[in-house]
């Protein structure tokens, strides 16, 4: 049996994400990181970005998250965020839109939001 | 009708409608303390990973950090309550206040100067009246509290308890917020979110789990600078969530025995109605009887 960890992404308001994968690739903000089964204990800060998650199945979940931590003991990975959605939940073409109109506005915040989605969703 | 009868009859009406209000005002509450408890089961999972990972580093790493270290000689401390926009929730609001005055005694007593933030109009009508200084308010979210209304009322908490103390900011941070026991217990409750004490989150952690030596990317202090504002933020938005249950829990309460009270009231006042309405048919007869007999001794001494 191949090795596995359990993965926990939550957000302030609610569980996004859980479940067994083998490996999980997250922008900390020294640089990627990849967390495979085994790793040493780690506690790390995350950068705005997408978040890879392969799971034990095979396929690949991908989520956008703004902001937050990463901490990983005993095979257990938590990804704490303020906000976290999975590629899947995002809407492109409002998140096209928010980028759109945040650029004229110069909101810088929902800027980069608005990117960070758009990014993830091109992963996925 | 009778005037007096007229009178009880528009009191029964005018508390009837009373009644319906109230009713209903119990039966949303009632739905909406469901809807918050969902939202405090919600939040736990953050609120505890982050407890989780503010014990580890504050164990795991020798890191001073001005967060976590207490100040020698603290002279002020901030205090954050939490109370309702609305009224009409029994004592939910006062309870509260009078927590967070009991705690400015105490805080007061060990020589520190408080400053004193509130949420919800409540509170703030309490310390406007009394024209006590309030450091800052927030108001209009009490009933559903999003994070970003936690996030924009920790921000300049935050701020305060970075700044040295001489420069305006603080050595302490207290919140003071209505517990959500269960549908019919709900305490105010004060306790002290900064400077950390490792006692506390120890406690909420469970009992005896070793944590692990964790790995800190980039570094301890960066993790700690990064992790204790979403700390803060995390125990405030819950703080709210459970403030938000206590008070449509309260609420539903108070409406319910007003409702009972209503429904007393209307069963009084037409037992009264009804004895009034009694006594009119009673005088009414009389009457008739009295006319008829005066009536007939009048023919009997004509006929004479």
């Amino acid at each position: 049996m191949a090795a596995e960890l359990h993965v926990e992404l939550v957000a302030a308001d609610r569980s996004v994400w859980s479940g067994e994968a083998t490996l999980v690739v997250a922008r900390t903000t020294s640089g990627d990181i990849g967390v495979m089964p085994g790793h040493q204990p780690l506690l790390g800060v995350l950068e705005s970005g997408p978040v890879t998650i392969r799971t034990s199945e095979g396929t690949t979940v991908v989520a956008a998250v703004h902001g937050g931590f990463l901490s990983f003991a005993d095979d257990k990975l938590s990804l704490l965020a303020e906000i976290a959605e999975l590629a899947d939940e995002i809407d492109v073409q409002r998140a096209e839109r928010a980028l759109e109109r945040a650029k004229s506005d110069t909101d810088s915040a929902a800027e980069r939001r608005a990117d960070v989605r758009i990014r993830a969703v091109a992963v996925r | 009708m009778g005037a007096q009868l007229r009178v009880y009859k528009r009191r029964i009406r005018s508390v009837t409608a009373t009644k319906k209000i109230t009713k209903a005002m119990e039966m949303i509450a009632a739905s909406r303390i469901v809807k918050a408890q969902r939202q405090v089961a919600a939040s736990t999972p953050y609120a505890t990973e982050l407890t989780r990972a503010v014990t580890a580093v504050a164990t795991g790493s020798t890191t001073k950090h001005p967060l976590t270290t207490e100040a020698d000689a603290p002279a002020r401390a901030a205090i954050l309550l939490i109370t309702s926009d609305r009224g009409l929730a029994g004592g939910y609001s006062s309870n509260a206040i009078k927590a967070a005055e009991r705690l400015t005694e105490r805080l007061r007593g060990e020589g520190k100067e408080v400053v004193t933030y509130v949420i919800g109009r409540k509170g703030v009508a309490y310390y406007g009246f009394r024209e006590r200084k309030i450091e800052d308010s927030w108001t209009g979210f009490t009933d559903s509290p999003t994070y970003a209304d936690a996030k924009r009322a920790a921000a300049p908490l935050i701020e305060a308890v970075t700044q040295e103390t001489a420069e305006g900011g603080v050595d302490e941070l207290h919140i003071v917020f209505t517990e959500f026991v269960s549908m019919m217990t709900q305490n105010p409750v004060d306790s002290r979110m900064l400077p950390l004490s490792l006692d506390t989150t120890k406690e909420e952690e469970g009992k005896g789990e070793i944590l692990p030596l964790f790995d800190f990317e980039p570094s301890a202090e960066d993790v700690l600078d990064a992790l204790l504002p979403r700390y803060v933020e995390s125990r405030i938005y819950n703080a709210l969530l459970q403030a938000a249950a206590s008070e449509h829990a309260a609420r539903r309460r108070a409406m319910k025995s007003a409702t009972d009270n209503a429904g007393d009231l209307i069963k009084s006042l037409s037992r009264l109605a009804n004895a009034a309405r009694q006594a009119e048919i009673t005088q009414e007869i009389s009457e008739i009887v009295g006319g008829a007999s005066a009536l007939a001794d009048a023919t009997a001494g004509s006929d004479k």
